[in-house]
């Protein structure tokens, strides 16, 4: 009888613990970021770009991949709204959402979904090379594009599946067609749209091996499709591996600036989907 | 009214032809990267390739022995740290823990899975580094940089986390309450309820969401890339440097155009990812499709 208790308080406290770890592993890197960051952090570094000779620990700030960064992450998610809102559409209202075929193509998606960035990386090289398009913007775009494709139809295919279906059949008995009523349906699942739109962005923000072939890298900001962008993911990279300790420095500051971006971006997500979901039809 | 139809479906088959497009990505993916592969391919064969650890590009000689060990020990090691912890933590959540921790602690963890990979990289050289190049490998080795398989499986465990835990804490929530009562009812503890009713119907679940996180593991690139020491030599212990699959492809691409059949062996890298990925996705994605049916009815 005691060992039974002894047991369940034993494995109770390896639990706290294993949580412990699990959810403090969060603060810890956020803790080394910030601490390693802030002290290299100044004006400079978000307004400026990098100046000559900014890689041997001269004047200039990481500007362009910020810019660049936006820039590739919501042509991307544009272009991936332009595809996958039709697709979540397709499958849910034309396809019926509940059988064979439709449960087929989540699967796809959700496979679609983890291939690795490396290998979009590579394969958007690769189609880059056949169509003779050097290392640009508009090779980001579309290698980053086919990454969040999967994670925009796969957050709208959940968004719409929670329309209720009375919904679907009222519009339908009243006579419209399956496309009049989708445009019911897009009505309701705003807030959703929101919610994928920033989780395709933060995505799309924070990786670095899908552009690391297609966007290239520039010390300025893009002014066309077809000039390379930097990235602030590969700036960080890049600057990390400077023996100059300055550079490093910067390195930690761009990794703060980063970290800053995309948790503001995931702290909004959730905040904007309970906000909207106010209005909707439960 | 005919305009109206006809409107519907103009719509109906643009959306089919854009989901159709989309879909294909996959197949577009594998067959590209195959005829890339193929020059390499036809040099030597499959089992050439995976089991040679000779990798001298300049001589035409690509043996993957190495990377593919590195894959695999980096895979291994992370699994090994995360799985235990992640069961607890949701047994913990899902059993144990009171609502309003609860309501603290999944956010953090969703917050987690919203990192970026660099991020996790980043961390690691600055925290992981040093740990095991301080703390942890004098007590092992006589001496190690600290970049090794070791900080790339603990960099890639931190990063599974989010995935194990919100895949298994969903499977241990569809657990009837009714059959946990039961057990409870018998007279047993908490733990031992967990351990022989909760476990065994969530064994499934578990197993899938394994085999999810071996594939992410798997094909991590930048985080591994930053610590993993990237060393093209088989690795004996875990304070010995690695060099995973998705480093090699991102480490070399700017090389590869020059000398011959190179991109080739890249492009088998990324293809051999690929199968693998695919392979690991389809099979977890199956069994989580079919238990989300069964609860269904």
């Amino acid at each position: 009888m005691i060992r039974r208790k002894l047991e369940e308080n034993f494995f109770r406290v390896l639990m706290v613990l294993a949580t412990l770890i699990v959810g403090g592993s969060f603060f810890l890197i956020v803790g080394t970021i910030v601490y390693k960051g802030v002290p290299f952090m100044n004006w400079d570094m978000v307004t400026k770009i990098p100046g000559g000779g900014f890689y041997i620990g001269k004047e200039g700030g990481v500007l362009n991949a910020i810019i660049g960064s936006l820039y590739i992450a919501g042509g991307a998610t544009v272009l991936g709204l332009l595809i996958s809102i039709p697709v979540a559409i397709y499958i849910n209202m034309y396809l019926g959402g509940r059988n064979v075929v439709a449960n087929s193509l989540r699967i796809a998606f959700d496979v679609l979904f983890g291939i690795p960035s490396i290998v979009y990386g590579a394969f958007g090289f690769l189609i880059m090379v056949y169509f003779g398009i050097r290392a640009s913007l508009l090779g980001g775009i579309v290698a980053v594009t086919l990454l969040v494709i999967p994670i925009l139809v796969r957050t709208l295919d959940e968004v719409i599946r929670t329309v209720p279906k009375e919904l679907r059949d009222a519009s339908l008995a009243l006579g419209a067609t399956r496309w009049e009523m989708s445009k019911v349906i897009i009505r309701q699942i705003r807030p959703g749209v929101f919610t994928a739109i920033l989780l395709s962005f933060g995505r799309a923000v924070g990786d670095v091996a899908s552009v690391l072939f297609t966007a290239g890298f520039s010390d300025n900001i893009p002014t066309s499709l077809h000039q390379p962008a930097a990235t602030l993911p590969l700036a960080i990279f890049f600057q990390l591996g400077s023996p100059v300790e300055e550079v490093q420095g910067r390195a930690y500051a761009s990794a703060l600036i980063l970290t800053i971006v995309v948790l503001i971006i995931t702290i909004l997500s959730s905040v904007l989907a309970k906000q909207f979901s106010k209005n909707n039809i439960r | 009214m005919q305009i109206r139809l006809l409107k519907d479906k103009i719509y109906s088959k643009l959306m089919l032809v854009l989901t159709v497009l989309s879909v294909s990505v996959v197949l577009v993916i594998g067959i590209g990267l195959y005829l890339k592969s193929g020059p390499v391919l036809d040099h030597s064969s499959w089992w050439t390739l995976l089991s040679s650890s000779q990798w001298k590009p300049l001589k035409g000689l690509f043996g993957f022995f190495p990377f593919v060990m590195g894959t695999l020990w980096v895979t291994a090691i992370a699994i090994i740290i995360a799985l235990p912890l992640c069961l607890l933590t949701s047994f913990y959540i899902t059993e144990y823990a009171p609502n309003r921790i609860r309501k603290i602690l999944v956010p953090f963890v969703n917050l987690l899975s919203g990192i970026p990979p660099v991020i996790f990289g980043v961390w690691g050289v600055l925290f992981i580094i040093p740990l095991i190049q301080d703390h942890i490998a004098p007590h092992f080795v006589e001496f190690s940089t600290g970049y090794s398989v070791l900080a790339g499986g603990i960099v890639l465990a931190v990063m599974i986390f989010p995935l194990i835990v919100s895949i298994v804490c969903e499977v241990l929530n569809t657990i009837p309450r009714e059959l946990k009562d039961a057990s409870l009812a018998l007279g047993a503890t908490k733990w031992e309820t967990i351990r022989k009713v909760s476990l065994r119907k969530a064994k499934t679940g578990i197993v899938a969401a394994t085999v999810l996180a071996i594939s992410r593991a798997f094909g991590e690139t930048i985080a591994v890339l930053m610590v993993c020491g990237n060393n093209a030599v088989t690795p004996h212990s875990v304070f010995d440097p690695g060099y995973p699959l998705p480093a090699l492809i991102a480490n070399n691409y700017g090389e590869m155009l020059s000398i011959p059949m190179y991109d080739s062996a890249l492009m088998f890298a990324a293809l051999l990812l690929f199968i693998i990925i695919v392979l690991f996705n389809v099979v977890s994605r199956l069994i989580m499709a079919r238990l989300e049916r069964k609860l269904a009815l």
